[in-house]
């Protein structure tokens, strides 16, 4: 999943290198800069500014069209966050079935608010609309795996299998 | 090798790969192939058929049981028991009668015949064969097209079907092709919206991943009768496998001819490509829609111009839900009298539902647009699990609210129309007494300010006030005329949001207030005073000028 090498630098290049071989080959034109955006958030975790103005000069954008894209998708984040990515339904199903408590042992567990990333950049914890697995709800989703019949005993548990 | 005797299809769906399934199925085969039955016994993937609690589960055809809850532990027992043995295990049985999908299998209420439409092949083939969909009249439907009609008799038919589109506004379907085929351009695109956001709502995603070419071939149908050249499905970004098999799909007919340049020596030029979003609820809207697809934020745009006019890269476009395109292979294969026989007349067909909630099965069903809410509820989800029935949200987040004085009413458009309600997406979601209105209405408000996108005042303002509102009457705290003033700003909201999405906290507001006035009232403290400023509409007009 998510690239956030502490290296600072020296690999950045080879991303950046990545990141030029994926544009070269996306057909051109405007349609690109959403596929385009979900590369580059998939290479460096994130989208910070530097990031989105290479892009916007790469396909010969304005950098403000590009951040009112980055900011409009719940996809992309412009904070670096942790290594793994844990996102709680927010849908009625989930809410109904118990999601706030889901969110209260989570928040406990790894000491961050909703929003939050812990310090050793493991985690981050968001929220998100329905998943459309709402026959196991409650859900939550870390990374791109989906955890259904989610218990706050069982969160310990879950959270012990992303290093 | 011999024809096998019995099959056993295992239900592989992004639900069930969570849990488990596909260590299931390896386990099985591993099982079979280990007693020797390899070759009497074949062990297939399917897609999910209807139930959605059950854990992993397996059909055993043409026995027609089925299993829930299975884990690779189990699968010893159940081989040697069920296959070596010859004898059903009894407590593994999912209980209730199921809704295999069977050609031959008429409604469970024995009243009519209708057979599924949409889902017959989801668990009963592996969706990642295309074989296997051609062998149960899959392609048939594109190949009578481009064989024996014109592109302008195929609009004729799909019009003469009466078929509505599923997203969710149920406009014909026939009538919004002919606006787009009449047009004229050197490209038209078909878009096949499966950015399904509604909460509650997976239908789209089942019928995907349970019989991808179903989707594909009613997208390459389309195209013929429109003069479209190029196709995009535009699924959301966490259907993860949807994506895998959809692309596989598309993969796979190209490789057989069936999309690609000159399709079955016609000289009809058809493909599709697959568009991922970056997550948005508005973005199911299909002008925000094709606004993503072009790289924009998705914001839906004014119209006129409609897509079929002006839409992705300004030129003509349609743009239908997954459910509705599954609908024309049959269509086109059975033609439109045979459709136009099932359900209700004003709204013809089958409707795909997932049902959730304080019931007995919770799962995926379709059933013909002729039977009541209280049908769905005792003859397809098995009665209430506990307590009694107190009201259904019909449609998702945005839909109606419903007290058992509707149960009879019977679920299609039309009639719907006629008590003031709409069918909304496919999702009916149940409840009991232990759920409050309030606390259910604040609910509903947290998913709505989480999606407003923040362009228009009325929608985000309203918002906040909405979820404000709600929380003081779920805490019983609510001020003296809260209500009026929530149905204030519910209306203005209608009339003035800029986008669809600030129209819909009216649908679940509006209702609740028409059926649960009294449970509402109880929120409101008598002796509370109002603190200024107030959100009125006034206000909020004033905040934004
Ligand atoms: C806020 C909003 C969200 C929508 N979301 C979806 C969706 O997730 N899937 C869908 O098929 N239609 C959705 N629609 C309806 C589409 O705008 C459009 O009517 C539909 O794709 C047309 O397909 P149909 O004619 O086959 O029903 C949404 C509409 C609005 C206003
Ligand atoms: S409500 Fe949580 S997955 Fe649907």
């Amino acid at each position: 999943m998510a690239n956030t090498c502490e290296c600072e630098g020296s690999c950045t290049s080879v991303v950046y290198e990545e990141l030029d071989a994926f544009m070269a080959d996306c057909p051109k034109g405007r349609d690109r800069l959403i596929p385009v955006l979900q590369k580059a958030q998939e290479l460096f975790g994130y989208l910070p500014v530097e990031v989105q103005e290479y892009v916007a000069q790469a396909l010969e954008l304005p950098v403000s069209e590009v951040y009112g894209v980055v900011t409009f998708y719940h996809y992309f984040t412009m904070e670096p966050r942790g290594r793994h990515t844990i996102n709680v339904c927010l849908g009625t199903e989930c809410y109904v079935r118990g999601a706030k408590k889901i969110v209260e042992a989570l928040s406990e567990n790894l000491n961050i608010k909703m929003g939050g990333t812990t310090e050793d950049r493991r985690f981050s914890l968001t929220t998100q609309r329905c998943f459309g697995a709402c026959g196991l709800a409650p859900v939550i989703m870390i990374n791109d795996d989906v955890h259904g019949r989610v218990t706050p005993k069982k969160i310990a548990g879950i959270l012990a299998q992303y290093e | 090798m011999a024809k096998p005797r019995a099959y056993v299809m295992v239900s592989v769906d992004a639900d069930t790969v969570v849990i488990g399934a596909r260590e299931v199925k390896t386990r099985l085969a591993a099982e079979i192939g280990g007693c020797g039955l390899g070759g009497e016994v074949r062990v297939l993937e399917t897609g999910s058929f209807g139930p959605s609690d059950a854990g992993v589960v397996a059909a055993v055809l043409p026995d027609g049981v089925v299993y829930g809850n299975l884990t690779p532990e189990r699968i010893p027992q159940l081989v040697e028991e069920h296959f070596v043995k010859g004898r059903p295990v009894k407590d593994w049985l999912l209980p209730g009668e199921h809704f295999l999908p069977d050609p031959e299998n008429s409604d469970p209420r024995g009243q009519q015949y209708f057979g599924r439409i949409v889902l017959d092949n989801c668990g009963r083939i592996d969706p990642e064969s295309i074989e296997e969909y051609i062998a149960n009249d899959g392609y048939f439907a594109l190949g009578k097209a481009l064989a024996e009609m014109t592109p302008e008799a195929l609009v004729e038919e799909v019009k003469a079907s009466g078929l509505r589109g599923r997203g969710g506004a149920g406009f014909p379907t026939g009538l919004k092709w002919s606006f787009c085929a009449s047009e004229q351009a050197d490209i038209k695109y078909v878009i096949c919206n499966a950015d399904e956001g509604e909460p509650g709502t997976f239908k789209d995603r089942l019928i995907m991943e349970g019989d991808p070419h179903k989707v594909i071939e009613g997208m390459a149908l389309c195209g013929y009768a429109l003069g479209a050249s190029q196709g995009y499905v535009y699924i959301r970004g966490e259907y993860k496998l949807s994506i895998e098999r959809i692309r596989h799909a598309i993969e796979a007919a190209r490789e057989n001819g069936l999309l690609g340049k000159d399709i079955m020596g016609s000289g009809f030029d058809f493909d599709i490509a697959v568009k991922i979003g970056a997550g948005a609820y508005v973005c199911g809207e299909e002008t925000a829609l094709i606004e993503s697809m072009e790289g924009k934020r998705g914001l839906p745009r004014v119209k006129p111009p409609f897509p079929a006019k002006a839409g992705f890269r300004g030129k003509p476009t349609n743009v239908n839900n997954v459910e509705t395109l599954a609908n024309i292979p049959f269509i086109i294969r059975n033609g439109a009298a045979q459709f136009h026989r099932i359900g209700d007349p004003g709204t013809p067909g089958t409707k795909v539902y997932t049902v959730l909630g304080h019931i007995n099965r919770a799962g995926l069903i379709e059933v013909p647009t002729s039977v009541t809410l209280r049908d769905v509820l005792e003859d397809y989800a098995g009665g209430m699990r506990a307590g009694t029935f107190k009201m259904a949200q019909l449609g998702g987040t945005a839909g109606d609210l419903l007290d058992a004085s509707m149960l009879d009413v019977p679920l299609n458009y039309d009639s719907l129309a006629k008590n003031g309600h709409s069918l909304g997406s496919g999702a009916i979601l149940f409840m009991n007494e232990t759920v409050k209105v309030c606390d259910f209405l604040h609910a509903c408000m947290k998913f709505f300010a989480h999606e407003s996108c923040g362009n228009c005042n009325p929608c985000r303002n309203g918002m906040e006030a909405l979820l404000e509102l709600t929380e003081r009457l779920k805490q019983g705290a609510g001020y003296p005329g809260d209500i009026a003033l929530m149905e204030e700003l519910v209306m203005g909201m209608q009339s003035i949001a800029f986008c669809p999405l600030g129209q819909s906290p009216a649908a679940p507001v509006l209702s609740a207030v028409r059926y649960f006035r009294d449970e509402m009232l109880t929120g409101i403290d008598a002796d509370a005073v109002r603190p200024r400023p107030e959100h009125t509409m006034r206000h909020l007009m004033k905040l934004a000028s």
